[in-house]
């Protein structure tokens, strides 16, 4: 076994503890919990990350059942990247020294937003056959120049929430030009078949959709609807093409002052 | 090791793809190159649906996580980076994540129970029906299995082709919890070193 003292997160036997679990971790026989704690030492610990991929490098020779997929398969599998854009390389180069970037890049080819995974893994099961990627996501045009407004409003207020694996969301609202845009910083990609929706929380409690957002880690998008009364915005996890309301608890809630 | 697998019923191969070939495939869609995929695709679509099926176990459900395992493929194509590992086991951890979080969602976990036990013998009989296997490379890693404890050979599998947990393994080979998991990582350790992965 190696010996790696270089670990500053949580003393020498922890970190002893968690090496142990690149095995388990590299086929997938951890849970949870034990997975999301791994990953953040991943993030720390070069020798693990060399560890997994060499033992996930063995494991996959285990595969060794062959079995082609109906041909079906293939047409939806080709159809659907039609709709999916590939995501821009990992940029930022390597510096193992620092640790939020390492984190970030390791991250990066993650589908879920830690903060919802639990959420999020919960709803990517069961999902139907997965639809012929309805041609949505069009809906939510910003008009560049209603957003620049909002976004340089006298009365523009920022609410921003932050991700454990380092993605943020920013909501800005003017009350004066009635709207809100929201920014995304690394925001991972809504798992496939399903769709990242915005909503506005209404005075009444009712939640009224404000559009679909694209899977683009960076966006800056105009909400749709009318926020000049709007007590909150927030996301949810829908069916591709979004929903007529909310069928799931919101990932992130933004709440607006008055 | 050479990754690339030829076979693919009814899809015409010629030549099959070698592990570099797969790299370049896949860089390539990470540019857009739909033809690419779609070679990608051909060339390791049995492989990972095979993985995937044995882990789910359920044709239907097995079609959706390899249908999800391609989209994503496609997704984060960029992020592959061949100083980690070939292509083909890139494209099988994907898939392999996909299919064990499948069947450990909570849905499914009522089905599980009552499938628990026919699995483990299962576990049985698939080494008699891999012994058929004619490649090479499964020769390869038949031989440097029959090098692992009884133990650390059941751990492996039924941790990566059965889908459980370490503490799920623990308790069907009536191993201390928190045990296992050393198991698989000594299996996979010495498995490793007997056909040379990443020397
Ligand atoms: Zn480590």
């Amino acid at each position: 076994m190696t010996d790696h003292t270089q670990h500053s997160d949580g003393g020498d036997q922890v970190s002893a503890d968690l090496h142990g679990l690149s095995g388990a971790y590299a086929v997938d026989a951890l849970d949870e919990v034990e997975r999301a704690r791994f990953e953040r030492h991943l993030a720390d610990c070069a020798e693990c990350r060399a560890e997994v991929a060499e033992l996930q490098e063995t494991a996959a020779l285990l595969a060794t059942d062959e079995v082609a997929p109906p041909p079906a398969l293939r047409d939806a599998v080709l159809a659907g990247i039609e709709t999916v854009r590939p995501l821009p390389p990992a940029t930022g180069g390597d510096a193992p020294t620092d640790h939020r970037r390492a984190r970030r890049r390791w991250r990066s080819g993650r589908t879920l937003l830690v903060a919802a995974a639990v959420v999020l893994i919960a709803l990517a099961v069961g999902t139907a056959w997965l639809r012929p990627w309805a041609e949505d996501g069009g809906d939510t045009i910003a008009t560049p120049s209603t957003t620049e407004r909002v976004l340089e409003a006298d009365d523009a207020t920022r609410v921003r929430q932050d991700f454990p694996d380092g993605s943020s969301a920013t909501v800005v609202l003017s009350r004066n030009e009635g709207h809100a845009v929201i920014v995304t910083e690394d925001m991972a990609n809504a798992p496939a078949g399903r769709v990242y929706q915005l909503w506005l929380e209404t005075p009444e409690g009712s939640m009224l959709s404000a559009g679909l957002m694209p899977d683009d880690p960076d966006t800056t998008l105009l909400l749709e609807g009318d926020a000049a009364e709007a007590t909150a915005v927030g996301i949810t996890v829908e069916p591709d093409g979004g929903s007529k309301e909310p069928t799931t608890d919101p990932i992130a809630l933004f709440p607006l002052e008055a | 090791m050479d990754p690339a697998r030829p076979g693919l019923d009814g899809v015409p191969d010629p030549g099959a793809p070698s592990g570099a070939d797969l790299a370049a495939l896949l860089n390539r869609s990470a540019r857009g190159d739909r033809d690419a995929f779609a070679r990608l695709y051909d060339a390791t679509a049995a492989r990972v649906h095979g993985l995937v099926l044995r882990v789910v176990r359920d044709p239907a459900q097995a079609e959706e996580v390899t249908q999800e395992t391609y989209l994503e493929v496609w997704r984060t194509a960029s992020r592959y980076d061949a100083d980690r590992g070939s292509a083909l086991s890139w494209l099988l951890t994907i898939g392999h994540r996909k299919a064990v979080d499948r069947v450990r969602s909570a849905e499914a976990a009522s089905r599980r129970e009552t499938t628990y036990h026919q699995r483990n013998q299962a576990v049985e009989h698939d080494v008699t029906a891999d012994a058929a296997h004619a490649s090479l490379e499964a020769k390869r890693v038949r031989t440097a299995l029959a090098d692992l404890t009884e133990i650390q050979r059941e751990a492996v599998e039924l941790a990566y082709l059965g889908g459980y947990t370490h503490t799920e393994v623990a308790a069907l080979l009536d191993l201390p919890v928190g045990t296992a998991k050393t198991r698989i990582r000594d299996g996979l350790i010495r498995l490793r070193d007997a056909i040379g992965v990443g020397r």
